[in-house]
């Protein structure tokens, strides 16, 4: 350095907005072992989504209902368009399904006793049944996956509904992996598989390939459980204008819609961040099918991927939504990635909010595990009292609101009660943009 | 011997009163007329009965079948006996793709031949054809045994885990992972086994066998394409 130039003010090192440290970290860690990162849990990514919604709340020309002491019904029925029995609800928040395999049997039991507690319906997931979370499960929607692992027609009659999965949000097109390191003695009887092996989940059903095949597939089903189950259709966040609309050609009694925050036990990175939309775009397309159709509410639309709060609750529902499902939510009610256990992230080289290699079995919270010593520090009770005091507050906080709005049943809310603060989300949800009534491609303004 | 005509009493009465006979019933012989290529027939019995259907069949006969022996007098659509879990389906004539898929057990006997992705995902069904099978059959298989006394086709056992495929003729083209295996003594007397309750009149030494050669069973990136 020329000594006139010592001392001289410096430009400060700048990172680069592209190659962040991140995308840098990655790029390094890709060089160094040559295989995708896999992980779990859904899109992390900054997302337009719930938060850029807010209801507008009454006023001169909404009369609103009081706090405490006026109803505001929370109750829903799911399958009313063809199943002999429809599933009640107290709440319009599911839980979302998660597999025997990916979480531990304790974990899968929590659930179903938080949701009966709170009068909703839990879900089986790639894995099958087990008697436990059928036992605690006052209503139970069963998984009918492209991998069949643990599928039998006992099963199937014995469940509340039967879902059919054609995509998640997390990964539409997509297919899974259940790591060897979970495999344990009793998850590989249920899946009908060696110990300790891989458990690819295929990506597309075996035997049907498009709509016209899946509504006999329906039937099928139908036939085999006497027309008394409600039947969903789940599909990830692609197309939701045509996926909805043949989703109710094919039969479908609901319609579940999970965006690209929607979790899963395990998928490439890329595929999480990179394919699907995000739930707010969604919604009012699924909606705008099923009106085209005469269908709105007739069949049912549950949607999910990032739920969290009442808010999120409410606002899905005032865009249409006849309910939600939560997953990553309610493994977190549980204590997923509590601060409790941050010394043992932080020695798989992860932080307490950021632990997503669910896939590896070694989760100190013992959810995502099969590991005996981990399940062991998981107490099934206490879990299920703590899901069913999360979905209670949900409710609440979405009963205030709607009340706020003038509502006596969450149903009520429309999507005139709320605005956007986003161009974005404006543009996603159809909602005015607050301070105007236009969003973008709203009909009969120009851009 | 009861007879239903499925034209003229229809599908839902057909199988709600094949659901209704008991472990117990004395009406164990049932003749289905007239299936004119209707799906979802005799889907999800669950009791010793024999049902012979006079004809042809759509989409998922005998789907879900659990101890009854359901028999086809013509060809089936596809989807014959997926998910049974045991039982027996004969099937006289030919059967349409997915035939047997993820079956957990049960004994599914093809006398003609069966398309493509025959056993796809099957969990421990026996399936024995006595004619050819299609491409990507025994796809993702993971155990019972296939026996196909003709030829197989494109992919055969693509990605299979530990089901067990025998076959006479020649095999177009193997599937990832798939590999011919020595035909043990072990295996001989499977076979010829299998080879008797389909009614096949095949001999056990004429058949060459495959299965996993076990290198996908954990995710390598080296075997992505």
């Amino acid at each position: 350095m020329k000594d006139e130039q010592k001392g001289a003010p410096r430009t400060l090192p700048i990172q680069s907005a592209t190659f962040s440290n991140p995308i840098n970290a990655e790029i390094r860690r890709a060089a160094a072992t040559g295989i995708y990162d896999i992980r779990g849990g859904g899109a992390k990514r900054k997302l337009p989504h719930f938060d850029d919604l807010l209801f507008l709340g009454a006023s001169m020309s909404r009369y609103p209902l009081e706090g405490y002491r006026e109803k505001c019904e929370t109750n829903v029925t799911l399958g009313t368009r063809f199943a002999k029995n429809p599933i009640q609800l107290d709440i319009p928040v599911t839980i979302a399904g998660m597999s025997f395999g990916a979480l531990s049997g304790g974990a899968k039991e929590a659930l179903g006793r938080g949701a009966t507690l709170a009068g909703t319906s839990t879900t089986t997931g790639d894995g099958g049944m087990t008697p436990e979370e059928r036992g605690h499960s006052s209503k139970l929607v069963y998984q009918y996956l492209p991998s069949r692992y643990g599928m039998n027609p006992d099963d199937l009659r014995r469940a509340d509904a039967i879902e059919i999965v054609v995509g998640q949000g997390a990964k539409p097109g997509g297919g899974g992996m259940l790591l060897g390191q979970k495999i344990s003695d009793r998850v590989a009887e249920m899946r009908n598989l060696p110990k300790g092996i891989d458990q690819r989940s295929a990506c597309r059903h075996p035997d049907w390939t498009g709509p016209d095949d899946l509504e006999i597939k329906i039937l099928e089903l139908r036939e085999i459980t006497n027309w008394e189950k409600p039947i969903y259709i789940k599909v990830g966040g692609a197309r939701p204008y045509f996926d909805t609309t043949l989703a109710v050609k094919a039969g479908a009694d609901v319609v579940v819609l999970d965006g690209m925050q929607g979790g899963t036990a395990a998928t490439q990175d890329v595929f999480i961040e990179h394919v699907g939309q995000p739930i707010l775009a969604c919604i009012r397309e699924a909606v705008r099918a099923l009106q085209d159709l005469d269908m709105h509410r007739e069949v049912q639309l549950v949607v999910s991927g990032g739920i969290r709060t009442g808010a999120d609750v409410a606002k899905a529902m005032a865009l249409g939504a006849d309910a939600v499902a939560i997953g990553t939510a309610a493994l977190i009610a549980l204590g997923d990635n509590d601060p409790k256990w941050e010394a043992e992230y932080n020695a798989l080289g992860t932080t307490a909010g950021a632990y997503d290699d669910w896939h590896e079995g070694q989760d100190p919270a013992g959810i995502t595990t099969q590991d005996p010593e981990l399940m062991a520090r998981f107490d099934p009770i206490e879990g299920g009292r703590r899901l069913n005091n999360y979905l209670k507050v949900m409710t609440l906080e979405a009963q205030t609101i709607a009340r706020a709005c003038g509502k006596n049943h969450l149903h009520n809310l429309e999507p005139e009660d709320l605005c956007a603060l986003t161009l974005e989300a404006a543009a996603m949800a159809k909602i005015p943009l607050a301070g105007t009534d236009w969003y973008p491609g709203k009909p009969g303004t120009s851009y | 011997m009861q007879t239903f005509d499925l034209e003229a009493e229809g599908l839902r009465a057909l199988n709600a009163t094949l659901h209704a006979q008991s472990a117990h019933t004395n009406q164990t012989h049932w003749q289905i007329i007239n299936p004119k290529g209707s799906h979802a027939i005799a889907v999800g019995l669950d009791a010793p009965i024999e049902v012979n259907i006079k004809g042809s069949t759509g989409y998922y006969c005998a789907g879900m079948n659990k101890q009854a022996t359901v028999h086809v007098h013509g060809s089936v659509g596809p989807g014959t006996a997926e998910n049974m879990m045991s039982g027996m389906v004969v099937v006289e004539g030919d059967a349409s793709q997915y035939a047997g898929a993820t079956g957990h057990g049960g004994t599914l006997v093809i006398k003609g031949n069966a398309s493509s992705r025959c056993g796809i995902s099957m969990k421990g069904i026996d399936i024995i054809v006595h004619g050819n099978i299609g491409h990507m059959s025994a796809f993702m298989a993971q155990s019972g045994n296939l026996v196909v006394c003709g030829d197989a086709g494109d992919a055969l056992g693509d990605s299979i885990y530990e089901a067990r495929l025998f076959v006479r003729g020649s095999v177009k083209s193997l599937g990832a992972d798939c590999i011919e295996k020595e035909m043990r003594p072990e295996h001989v007397a499977i076979l010829e086994e299998l080879l008797e309750r389909g009614q096949c009149d095949a001999k056990a030494s004429e058949f060459r066998r495959y299965g996993s050669a076990r290198q996908l069973y954990n995710f390598n990136i080296d075997n992505a394409y």
